[in-house]
């Protein structure tokens, strides 16, 4: 095993990242040292994807140069150590969002995750599974319900399982703020409710939801609750137990690891009462020609050869992750989000989407009078990369009033010079195009 | 500060046709139209072919929302188009996309396509390729569409 260059003695505790230390973090991302038209790369597009440290790119490689083996078959010393390290990065995901080890279910990412859930309750509503599968159908007239903020992977699945199941898929609007409006949600989830799926933190707003409140209402009436921990589990302490949600999913590649491998936590009776979603090798007991057995979770999930690099690799990120202190990391991005937020405000004919207080190191903006797709062309002409578009969040956007926007978004290796480069930068657009009105 | 493959990419002229742009707002009449859509950034062109009684463009007529590029294009397209055959606007298109296409190697045709060569220095940037094609994919949809029901 390679041992990330990062050990956890190398930081004082509970206090914020300071300059050095954002300077030897940024040592182990190689990538972050890159020119882009002729400037120095200055990315701001972590809510999109993550860069990768050396630690994690390291133990990827070592996995393949020296233990490449299939995992759950072969009884070979290298079957055998490639299974034990597959494992053991389920237990380091597993404590990493205070779950235990049969709960995580490895898949290739959040959305993956969100389309086994609906896809499996989808399979319990025709019957499939064992008896105490039944929990989950759903019949005509019962409800989803979801937010008017979700990213699509959060809101898609759930139309098409409302679609084959008769169910109606409801929404909790937000306010000109970008706020949930909570006291519609006290009125809509109700006897009705069987799934209330929200996002923790949002993709566009960079807002964290009052998870405890939505648990609250989805538990008076007996509804299953789903967290899409997508930009939550990057960047604060995640604790799916302490939040008391009975799903939650995230994605590898947003949190220092690979693509092509994400996480769906469920609680252990949850998910072995559920139905399989894939079907077919390695996820069975006994299989005849008419009909096949299933093991229980994490197993009855992960059907056919898994992402094992992937899979060591993502336990490398949470163990960089966790060196450095997800505290810390939230506390440093908590500053960077203030300094956006505030310069944002300095500059002329910019609107921030969402609230200004109470979010993450990410703010997505419209600039009046240029399209984001300009904005984001006239960024990365001085090497700054951010996201532009409708961040995979359409309705947001059209309850918003805009069709697009610009995002800029933060990591643990974002620096405050960074941050002025990027205003500094924006403040040029609306001249450039000659916007002034 | 500024780059001059971006200064090239947002010529002058080009951010005067993304402000007044020429042909914007539908109109009765038309022979064909269509609507185009870029699903990653949303950009949206609603494009109409006006033809006179020899068939050819009398005038074209459009409406969308997006970013410099797809609008002046679509102003663009408009000004270049009218008071030619339909097979004479193929060859138009067809020209202008073996420009874009060509990641700046091949310089818009000015004599096929007028002010419209502005528009070379997107073949540059590979995503906004799509932007600048927008309202040339719709035309080439409408006229698909006139051919159908001649």
């Amino acid at each position: 095993m390679v041992t990330p260059e990062f050990a956890p003695s190398a930081l004082a505790p509970d206090t914020a990242l300071s300059p050095a230390d954002i300077a030897r973090i940024r040592g182990d991302f190689p990538i972050l040292a890159e020119h882009v038209n002729g400037s120095r790369l200055v990315y701001l597009d972590s809510g999109a994807t993550s860069q990768k440290p050396l630690a994690v790119l390291d133990v990827e490689r070592d996995y393949y140069e020296h233990h490449n083996s299939a995992v759950h078959r072969g009884a070979h010393t290298l079957a055998a150590l490639a299974t034990e390290q597959f494992e053991d990065a389920r237990s380091t995901v597993a404590r990493f969002i205070g779950a235990s080890d049969d709960e995580v279910v490895w898949t290739s990412n959040a959305t993956e995750g969100l389309n086994l859930v609906a896809y499996a309750i989808g399979n319990a509503s025709q019957g499939r599974g064992a008896p105490a599968s039944a929990r989950f159908a759903l019949k005509p007239g019962d409800e989803i319900v979801v937010t008017e903020m979700e990213h699509h992977a959060n809101l898609i699945p759930w139309q098409e399982l409302a679609a084959r199941t008769g169910a109606v898929l409801r929404f909790i609007p937000v306010d000109d703020d970008g706020e949930l409006r909570m006291s519609e949600a006290a009125a809509l989830i109700g006897q009705r409710t069987r799934i209330l799926a929200f996002t923790h933190v949002s993709n566009v707003l960079g807002t964290v939801n009052p998870v405890a409140d939505l648990v609250a209402l989805a538990r008076a009436v007996g509804a299953i609750v789903v967290l899409d921990a997508c930009q939550s589990a990057p960047h604060i302490a995640l604790d799916v137990v302490k939040l008391d949600v009975d799903f939650a999913v995230f994605s590898g590649h947003k949190m220092l690891g690979p693509t092509g491998i994400g996480v769906l936590y469920g609680r252990r009776e949850l998910l072995n009462d559920l139905p399989p979603f894939l079907t077919g090798g390695s996820m069975i007991t006994t299989v005849t020609m008419e009909r096949a057995e299933y093991l229980p979770a994490p197993q009855r999930f992960e059907a056919g050869t898994q992402r094992v690099s992937q899979a060591i690799a993502l336990a490398a990120a949470v163990d960089y992750l966790s060196a450095v202190g997800m505290h810390r990391i939230a506390a440093h991005e908590e500053a960077i989000g203030r300094r956006l937020v505030a310069g944002l405000a300095e500059i002329p004919g910019i609107r921030l989407l969402g609230p200004a207080a109470g979010r993450v190191g990410l703010a997505s903006f419209d600039v009046t009078g240029v399209h984001s797709h300009d904005v984001g062309q006239f960024l990365d002409d001085r090497g700054i990369a951010v996201r532009v578009g409708h961040h995979c969040a359409q309705p947001l956007h059209r309850r918003l009033g805009v069709t697009s926007s610009t995002r800029a978004s933060a990591y643990l290796y974002t620096t405050a010079d960074e941050v002025d480069e990027f205003l500094a930068g924006l403040a040029g657009v609306r001249p450039f195009f000659g916007v002034t009105e | 500060m500024t780059s001059s493959e971006l200064q090239s990419l947002y010529q002058e002229i080009i951010l005067d046709h993304q402000k007044r742009p020429h042909g914007f707002g539908l109109q009765p009449g038309a022979a064909a139209s269509s609507h185009q859509l870029n699903p990653t950034c949303g950009d949206e062109v609603t494009l109409e072919l006006h033809l006179d009684d020899a068939g050819a463009v009398s005038a074209v007529r459009w409406d969308g929302h997006g970013c410099a590029i797809s609008q002046a294009s679509a102003s663009l397209f408009t000004e270049m188009a009218a008071g030619h055959t339909l097979d004479e606007l193929e060859v138009r298109i067809e020209s202008f996309r073996t420009a874009m296409r060509s990641r700046g190697k091949i310089e818009p045709d000015e004599e096929l396509l007028g002010d419209a060569a502005v528009l070379g220095g997107v073949s540059k940037y590979i995503a906004r390729v799509k932007c600048a094609m927008l309202a040339w994919v719709a035309a080439e949809h409408a006229i698909a569409q006139v051919r159908a029901a001649a």
